[in-house]
Order: C-alpha cells, then structure tokens, then sequence
C-alpha cells in the first residue's frame, strides 16, 4: 500500500493547477503539493499532475516549450519508471510534446475557443484513471465534464491510432465533438496505463457547488488503485 | 554568421482550417482561382557557425527538437552566409 502523495506542476501560464490542488487537497483530502516549473525534481511525489493552461502564452505549439521546463526531464523519467501522471488540457498538450503520449493536439477543427460541458464515454474503465466508473456506487458509463480549449483536435497516423484501439487505449470518447479530434478520442493512456492525457477538466468537476462532481472519480480511482 | 529561414506547415496529409477559412475569404474577395491555401509559421535566426554545412546541421536540430512537432507538421529551411557580419 502506497500513500498517495500528489504533485501539482506550476508553469508559467498555468490556470487549472489550483483547480486540481483544490479537488485533491480540500475535496479529496490528499497530501497535496504545487511543484515548480524550474524545480529539478519531483521530489517525494508519487502522482502528477500537468495541469490545464496557457503554459508559455502556448507560444510556438501549445505545450512545445513547457515541455523544456526543468521539473519536465524529471517528469519524463518518472513516467518512463512507471509512475502515474495525468495531463489534464494544456498538460495533455505537454504530454505529447514530451513524448509520454502518441499523436498531438492540433487547432480546433471549428477555429473556435470552445467552454462547454460535454457528455464522454467512458471507452475503458479497467485503468487506474478510471476504475470508479466500472462498479460500486459511481458506476457510469457517461459523464458530463467542461471543456475549454482551442486546440483539443487529437491527431495521430493510423498505425498509432489501430494500436491505441487494440491496446485499449482510448479511455474517454465524445459523444458530441467539440473539436474534430480523431475517432472522437477525448483522452488516451500509453501503452502502459500509467500515463493519462486528457482534453476535459475532472479537475473542475469534482464537487456539486461548480456544477457537476462526475470528474472526482478519476482522482479517486487512483486513490483506490494505491491502496 | 549565417543567417537560416525556416518554414513550418502542417503536414500536407492533416487538413489545415485556418488555411481553409482564409481560402474562402480570398475567394469571396473574387479571386476563385485559388486553391490549397495553408498557413504556417516563419522563424529566422542567425547562428554562429564555421560552415553552411555546420549551420544547417544546427538548423535541422533545433527544427526537429523543439521548432517543428513531426506528427503534424514539416519543415524547410535555407542557409544564407552573412557576409560582414561576425
């Protein structure tokens, strides 16, 4: 049994990470730290957190230069180590710019910022982002999440794209497409679950009084999955 | 010094909507003759380098390594030597 302790990346340009802090320190009442862009290691944190943005005014590509951050190098290693890291928006951006995750993020296909609930499938529910949904009392196949980007439109070649789906890989699909994202994909894992990318905000949906708590059981799925 | 002019694109097999949107703006403006409209990105920057050759290999790294994200985009870049300037 391993004590969750959560690690909430800060870059410059961050505007979710309080969200995230928020849910897991006050909502799920988790040993919760900010981690500095230029800090050179992630410390005592065991789970974390690339959250939502504008890292960088998403100068060049969204994503591109954060993924040079200092704390990133040792990001990287901990995921290629098998520790768990969710990139929630900009943070799946940088997750892919970094190579922890297949494929890219490219402009909305409707040019549009587009800020709205959406309804997801939950694709996959045997991953250590998602085993809340599968039994027990928030079981779901749908759920309603925000979304507020401009460039969620997920792209990648075919061959990557037959084995995200082979390998179960795609873990949230639209129901209604905000973006044109390929196959409707909403979030992806690699190939070897630890690493979740995402374009919808669980961390902004995690209790009642901001509209919706359906996105509280990613967090709580890794919770149970340490434990 | 040398001086290296990088173009971006998107991949010509990824469809590029802001391209598109400017396409029907062109041709609302009357001119229906045009076609395959994308846009990209431009870069310059000089680099201190002993050789064309050695400018360019630079060039290359930094286009594949942070300027350009090969899942969706491609890049092109010439190498111009900047005579008198050190």
């Amino acid at each position: 049994m391993t004590k969750p302790k959560f690690g909430v990346v800060v870059f410059p340009g961050s505007n979710c990470d309080h969200d995230a802090y928020n849910t897991l320190k006050h909502v799920l009442d988790q040993d919760t730290e900010f981690l500095w862009h230029k800090d050179s290691s992630i410390g005592d944190r065991n789970v974390i957190i690339l959250p939502g943005g504008f890292s960088y005014g998403d100068y060049l590509r969204c994503g591109a230069i954060a993924r040079f951050s200092g704390i990133m190098n040792d990001v990287v290693r901990f995921a290629n180590n098998g520790g768990i890291v969710i990139g929630i928006c900009n943070g799946f951006q940088v997750a892919c710019e970094a190579g922890l995750l297949p494929g890219a993020l490219l402009r909305n296909a409707s040019l549009k910022f587009v800020c709205r609930n959406v309804t997801l499938k939950v694709e996959n529910k045997k991953t250590i982002f998602t085993r809340s949904y599968d039994t027990g009392s928030y079981a779901a196949d749908k759920i309603s999440l925000p979304v507020a980007h401009g460039d969620g439109n997920y792209i990648c070649d075919e061959d990557t794209l037959k084995s995200l789906e082979d390998n179960h890989q795609i873990v949230f699909r639209y129901e209604d497409n905000p973006n044109g994202s390929l196959d409707n994909i909403a979030g992806i894992t690699n190939r070897k679950g630890n690493v979740l990318g995402m374009m919808p905000h669980p961390e902004r949906a995690s209790e009642g009084i901001v509209g919706g708590s359906d996105g509280r059981y990613v967090f709580e799925s890794i919770i149970s999955s340490m434990n | 010094m040398y001086l290296s002019k990088i173009k971006i694109t998107l991949r010509k097999s990824i469809l590029d909507p802001q391209g598109k949107a400017v396409e029907h703006s062109i041709q609302s403006l009357g001119y229906g003759n045009i076609k395959d409209t994308r846009i990209g990105k431009f870069v310059e920057l000089k680099i201190d380098a002993a050789s064309d050759k050695e400018a360019g290999r630079i060039t290359d790294e930094i286009c594949s390594k942070l300027l350009a994200n090969p899942v969706m985009e491609d890049y092109d870049f010439e190498v111009t030597k900047l005579n008198g300037v050190k």
